[in-house]
């Protein structure tokens, strides 16, 4: 598969190719998105629908000893459709073609 | 959009729901009717009734699903990205 037979010529062409799919979403602040991809912009301001956010909280406890414990607690939320504001992407996924 | 009910979470966690009333470039926001979704934690916030937000401080907008044509920003976006590519 040549560049031309995918019609991949640029990355955004791996995003646009994942139109109406659903895509994984990294984003700044330990926020990570699944949902399905409407709209992006050049700014990689995206619109998703059906949307689950997982926020990573890594608490650190009080006592200071080597190797302290940390536990990574982790919440979930789920939207119906969301504008994710492009300059906290990091990474857009495509979804797996299995 | 405009004159939708909307959730406007900014970087500084703080959630904001109001009625749209308009977008700009930026995408600086003004929104009318406005609470704010915890309020014990900001309670500082209760006497405000409508603001406008910086569109650099906005993280997400939660937008009323049953209000957006999905099939039509499919479009525009392919449209988009082929004039993009044209430059």
């Amino acid at each position: 598969m040549d560049a031309s037979s995918t019609g991949i010529q640029e990355p955004f062409d791996l995003i646009r190719l994942s139109l109406s799919e659903r895509v994984f979403v990294k984003l700044r602040g330990d926020r990570q998105l699944s949902g399905v991809l409407h709209a992006y912009d050049g700014h990689m301001n995206l619109i998703l629908s059906d949307v689950e956010e997982t926020i990573m909280i890594v608490d650190v406890d009080e006592e200071v000893q080597p190797g302290a414990q940390r536990t990574v607690n982790v919440a979930k939320r789920k939207m119906d459709m969301l504008f994710v504001r492009g300059d906290g992407v990091i990474l857009v996924s495509p979804p797996s073609r299995t | 959009m405009v004159h939708q009910q909307v959730t406007v979470e900014l970087k500084n966690d703080l959630s904001i729901t109001g009625v749209l009333k308009s977008v700009d470039q930026f995408l600086n926001i003004r929104l009318d009717n406005i609470k704010v979704l915890d309020e014990a934690r900001h309670p500082h916030m209760m006497a405000v009734k409508n603001c406008f937000i910086r569109g650099s401080v906005v993280r997400y907008v939660q937008l009323p699903g049953d209000h957006v044509d999905t099939q039509l920003l499919e479009d525009a976006t392919r449209r988009e990205a082929l004039n993009q590519a044209k430059r």
